[in-house]
């Protein structure tokens, strides 16, 4: 019974969490939902990190990405704190990562947690921009400038401005005369840094990253964007088939009584 | 359901904010906060910050401000704010705010200018500060002391500094800061239109179909009226054109239809190709009738140096700066200049002999032919290839840029609105570039209209309200007039019930001259107040060396531990805008007053009780006798004249100027104030040095009696208890009514009791004019131009110091919308702190790469006279061209000015801190 339930909670939350990635361009309420979840999946990792299902068996917590790391951004965890004891992992309101441009802590890394060539360009050339450390979430409810005052630090502060922080201008029909300057995440160009969670000016930021599996949605691969042909490139060899087989065998079998 | 009752007090807690920009909320929410504000007292008051003038509600308990919100009332920003208004409150009680007056002391507790700063009592601070005023005043006379003012003083400190400096102490050295930032504007307006200030207000944005943007980055300086350009442009997408012309991609190009990056100072031959275009391509765009009825056109010198030292050989500069400096003496004509000067006979190689540098501000009229002939080597082809600005743009593409931004201009029926700050007014030819935009706009006839016009935006609270409309100028006298005009003294003298002859009528020493003049030991008492020209004067280093070195006294005024309060040698500490009564002015012509809210904190007093207490200190024997100013100048002893008038030779000058019997007219308590404080006229439960108040109300009678030099003169503010009823009023304000729109008759009283028609340009400055051509003014009459506007004819020259061998880069110098100014109070906020910690110098990405430098690299950015250590930044909101850096002037640990060069304007006397030649190199 008590199992059970906790199965509910737990798939309740998940689910509640899979929403959120819609605050990214649509705006939820974030508010105090995951605070105390201590787990591993909201952990910050540096760039060019592993998935989260392989990070934690690669990494040898030799700590050189932490030496390497020229602003102390990256901290190991010690216990108490989420995530397994002596990782890195980074708390961007406290100190977010730079993005250097020579990604010292990726290039530290001797056993392949970090694998400086997801964040290579075609030429093999160190590419910060590739990183994918997570996304930043915007709580439009306690967003000044969703209010309509001329905030957008976050969007200033960006150093992908106007790719990983878009604008979105639309007029103030209570003042008649001024129009809102809107913070929107692009989650294509986004790479978690958390400059922008970092420099939120409210008290408790309403722009903060989380880890990309936590915070984004998946669309199935059965609809594609007509209007985009590079959406096409999400169809995958393993995308679901139609159906196969004897048709005999659908034709006969059970499956539509209640049994 | 916690979640939801969570959720629930946290609205509530935002309420009156959320209130202010109309949020929709329950009445169980409005029942939340009130019992959350209870013991809450809202007041009306302005943002601290920038030109805009955006106005806020204050909310004050127990005697502290407790939250702002934007006026919804406010016609400027309707209950919105930026960032920096957002905060308005904390910057007021940061941790490190100066209590106590502090003065340089040895060990027996003496003055001394190499001791340490130690808290002494304001007694003793200002019977110092007295002392050493005399010593010095007697030795050097009335030109040896000066005072660094503000377009950030409230308007009755501006005009009490006025009236004790000029009237009391006989001197002119008093300059604001706004020197530095909207003089040339100034010379611009009194040029072209005989008064100062623009035509228009802020509604041309919801008027007009065109904005263009020259050298503003309003998307961070004027932050809410960006957000009203951005819904101009909302509001019809493919009708609004915005137009962004810069020097680097700034965030205005991401609403712009058309970004043109420009060569720095090419400004001048853009403005000149689209007035070529007008006249050589589409004559019939000019508006003929508007024109010939109220214009005409003029020009003036080219030979006239760039306001450096006139001495390029001064002995405290190093051989390498001379370099620079001789341009002030002559300068060899470039293959540009060879074109743009031939008119006069000029060609590439020649030698300029800047013959007119003291006569850098006369003008004479041309006929229309004349002005054809100056515009005519500015065609497309000669200016694309001047002008420039990203190498990496191909010139067919700027070149086609540039003829759309003309047809803006030129297309019939549009209209257009230039706006500009610092780009044009921070220039070596910045008072030309001022007037270039209007030469376009006036042949065009879309000025002084409801959506069209040239708008100059200033950067100051009140740069308008008080630097320029009191004259906080070395040159200045209230509502436009001049010390050098005897018929502008005498009004002043009999305003102010002073002895006949009693005002010096030698302008005063500019802001940057003040700091020449004390590296040169004739000044040697300087007063700072509301301002920090240690940080914010460039060539920084020869100032901090001649304060800290020589034999002179300093004076700060201050409110945070500043760079200039570190030079000095006595710190008063000063009270802050929310708590004293004052008045602002802002870029609209809207002048807005405020109470009083708080107490001021620790021993802080109000900056116009240190100038009451200092002229307690003085008496007319001393200073109103006769002084001998220079070779053909002595003022003469007026003493007798003012013992017939009823003064006597111990007088002090609180009494004649401050506390007479006309202020004490002006009672308190007063209906207008009731239930607010008053530390003026009542002191405070403090007692700070025993004070207990004046016991009259010393703001509203400086108010009525500094209103009284506008009234029926063109410049009519309304009366104080007037302002405190209305949110705001754009002047003249004239039988109760603001004006919006200025010189047009269906508008402005002045203008229609001119009888000229539909538009009287009737600014009495500089209306009567000798005629001549291009190359000089011919001997004869002067020709009166009354109700006249001047279209100016003025040609592109080159900026003194230009990117070349050891100092290959341009350095731009500017401001983040995250902080204001040299940051002595944004830095002091924790958020805007958080937000933009330190000044970055942003630097073009392959620039970056060439030197093998990544983002965050340290760097030194070096000119000929300083350098200074800051971190390259090539990605984010600034992107800079190749050849180029910029560094914003907030950070005191970046003290960029140290680098920038100390030219001006030659008229304006306004510095241009966006072109100077540097190189970069690792550090």
């Amino acid at each position: 019974m008590t199992g059970r339930e906790g199965m509910d909670r737990r798939s309740f939350l998940a689910g509640m969490l899979k929403g959120a990635a819609a605050s990214a361009v649509g705006g939820v309420v974030w508010g105090g939902l995951v605070a105390g979840m201590d787990r591993a999946p909201l952990v910050l990792r540096p760039p060019g990190a592993l998935a989260a299902d392989n990070f934690p068996a690669t990494c040898i917590r030799c700590g050189r990405c932490v030496a390497a790391c020229p602003y102390d951004t990256l901290e190991l965890a010690t216990p108490g704190r989420p995530g397994p004891v002596g990782m890195p992992a980074f708390t961007p309101r406290k100190t977010p990562c730079y993005l250097c441009q020579d990604i010292p802590c990726t290039a530290a890394c001797p056993s392949g947690a970090l694998d400086p060539s997801s964040v290579c360009d075609e030429t093999g050339a160190p590419d910060i921009t590739r990183a994918r450390m997570g996304v930043a979430v915007i709580d439009y409810t306690n967003c000044i400038a969703a209010w309509g005052l001329r905030c957008d630090v976050c969007y200033r502060v960006c150093p992908l401005v106007d790719k990983a922080i878009l604008l979105e201008m639309t007029r103030n029909e209570r003042t008649g005369r001024h129009a809102r300057l809107v913070p929107r995440i692009d989650p294509e160009h986004c790479t978690g840094c958390g400059l922008c969670e970092h420099a939120c000016v409210v008290e408790k930021a309403a722009v903060f990253v989380q880890p990309r599996e936590v915070a984004l949605g998946r669309v199935g691969d059965q609809y594609i964007r007509g209007w985009d042909r590079a959406d096409e490139r999400r169809l995958r060899q393993d995308a679901v088939q139609p159906p196969e087989g004897d048709p005999l065998d659908y034709l006969n079998g059970g499956g539509l009584d209640d049994e | 359901m916690t979640l939801t009752r969570r959720d629930f007090i946290k609205r509530a807690a935002a309420v009156s904010a959320a209130g202010a920009i109309g949020m929709n909320l329950s009445p169980a929410d409005l029942a939340q906060a009130s019992e959350a504000e209870k013991g809450w007292k809202w007041d009306k008051s302005v943002c601290r910050f920038c030109g805009t003038g955006c106005g806020l509600m204050i909310a004050t308990k127990n005697d502290r401000i407790v939250a702002v919100k934007g006026d919804p009332a406010a016609p400027v920003n309707r209950g919105l704010n930026c960032i920096k208004g957002y905060f308005n409150a904390k910057i007021m009680y940061g941790r490190d705010r100066l209590t106590k007056p502090l003065l340089r002391v040895n060990s027996r507790g003496e003055f001394d200018k190499k001791g340490k700063f130690q808290e002494v009592s304001w007694d003793k601070a200002f019977d110092v500060m007295a002392a050493q005023f005399k010593k010095h005043y007697q030795a050097l006379g009335p030109a040896g002391i000066g005072v660094f003012g503000s377009g950030q003083y409230t308007v009755q400190e501006g005009y009490a500094m006025v009236k004790l400096v000029k009237a009391g102490l006989r001197s002119n050295n008093i300059d604001p800061n706004a020197r530095h930032c909207m003089a040339s504007a100034v010379v611009g307006f009194i040029q072209a239109f005989g008064i100062d200030e623009p035509a228009g207000n802020y509604d041309d944005i919801e008027y007009t179909d065109s904005a263009v943007l020259w050298g503003a980055n309003m998307a961070e300086m004027h932050p809410i009226l960006w957000s009203r350009i951005t819904d101009r442009k909302l509001s019809n997408p493919d009708r609004v054109k915005i137009v962004n012309l810069t020097t680097y991609r700034n965030r205005c190009s991401n609403l712009a239809d058309l970004e043109i990056i420009f060569k720095p100072q090419t400004d001048l031959a853009i403005w000149n190709y689209i007035a070529r275009e007008i006249v050589f391509n589409h004559p019939e765009a000019i508006d003929r009738e508007f024109v010939d009825k109220y214009t005409v056109f003029a020009t003036g010198h080219v030979d006239v140096g760039y306001g450096m030292r006139d001495n390029p050989e001064h002995p405290a500069y190093s051989e390498a700066e001379r370099e620079t400096m001789r341009k002030q003496k002559t300068k060899t004509v470039s293959r540009a200049e060879g074109v743009t000067l031939a008119h006069l006979g000029y060609k590439e190689g020649d030698e300029l002999q800047m013959k007119h540098a003291a006569a850098a501000g006369k003008h004479w009229l041309i006929s229309f032919e004349e002005f054809k002939r100056g515009l005519e080597p500015y065609t497309l082809d000669f200016v694309a290839e001047l002008s420039r600005g990203d190498a990496d743009e191909p010139l067919e593409q700027h070149k086609a840029k540039l003829k759309q931004l003309a047809e803006i201009y030129i297309e019939k029926g549009r209209k257009v609105v230039s706006y500009w700050t610092m780009g044009m007014n921070q220039h070596t030819r910045g008072s030309w570039v001022n007037e270039q935009a209007y030469m376009v706009h006036l042949l065009l006839g879309k000025q002084a209209q409801p959506g069209n016009g040239a708008f100059s935006l200033t950067g100051q609270p009140s740069a308008c309200g008080t630097a320029r409309e009191v004259g906080t100028f070395a040159h200045r006298l209230p509502a436009d007039m001049v010390v050098a005009n005897p018929k502008h003294r005498e009004r002043a003298e009999k305003l102010w019930k002073l002895p006949a002859g009693t005002l010096n009528g030698k302008p005063g020493s500019h802001y940057t001259k003040l700091m020449r003049d004390i590296e040169d030991g004739k000044i040697k008492w300087a007063w700072v107040q509301v301002c920090n020209p240690w940080q914010n004067t460039a060539n920084a280093n020869h100032w901090i060396r001649a304060a800290r070195e020589m034999d002179n006294f300093i004076v700060c005024s201050d409110v945070y531990p500043t760079v200039s309060a570190k030079v000095a040698d006595l710190i008063l500490p000063s009270a802050m805008i929310f708590e004293k009564w004052g008045a602002y002015g802002n870029a609209e012509r809207r002048t807005q007053h405020w109470k009083q809210q708080v107490t001021p904190v620790g021993e802080a007093m109000p900056d116009i009780w240190q100038a009451m207490e200092f002229a307690k200190r003085l008496t007319l024997g001393e200073v109103w006798k006769e002084w001998k100013i220079s070779d053909s100048l002595t003022l003469p002893d007026v003493r007798a004249e003012a013992r017939s008038m009823g003064y006597k030779d111990d007088d002090t000058l609180f009494d004649v100027l401050f506390a007479n019997e006309e202020a004490r007219g002006y009672s308190w308590p007063d209906p207008v104030g009731a239930g607010s404080l008053n530390t003026l006229a009542e002191g405070d439960k403090r007692k700070v040095a025993g004070f207990e108040g004046y016991g009259f109300f010393v703001q509203k009678y400086l108010w009525e009696e500094y209103r009284k030099f506008g009234v029926g003169h063109m410049h009519d503010l309304a009366s104080f208890d007037a302002y405190h009823e209305a949110r705001g009023l754009k002047w003249p304000v004239i039988d109760g009514k603001e004006t919006a729109w200025r010189f047009n008759a269906e508008y402005d009283p002045y203008a229609a009791k001119a009888g000229t028609g539909k538009f009287a340009f009737y600014g009495p400055a500089l209306k009567a004019l000798p005629s001549g051509d291009l190359a000089g003014p011919r001997k004869g009459d002067k020709t009166p131009l009354p109700n006249k506007a001047k279209i100016f004819f003025r040609p592109y020259m080159d900026p003194p110091e230009t990117p070349g061998g050891d100092y290959p880069f341009w350095l731009v110098t500017g401001r983040v919308l995250e902080h204001w100014h040299t940051g002595t109070m944004t830095m002091r906020v924790p958020e805007l702190h958080r937000a933009v910690p330190e000044a970055r110098c942003f630097m073009n990405g392959a620039d970056a790469r060439g030197m093998g430098l990544n983002d965050g690299d340290p760097v030194w950015v070096e000119s000929r006279r300083g350098r200074i250590k800051a971190r390259v930044q090539i990605r984010g909101r600034n992107v800079m061209p190749k050849g180029m850096v910029f560094v914003p002037f907030f950070d005191e640990r970046v003290l960029i000015n140290k680098v920038c060069l100390d030219a001006t304007c030659p008229i304006s006397k306004e510095t241009d801190f966006k072109k100077c030649a540097v190189k970069v190199t690792r550090a």
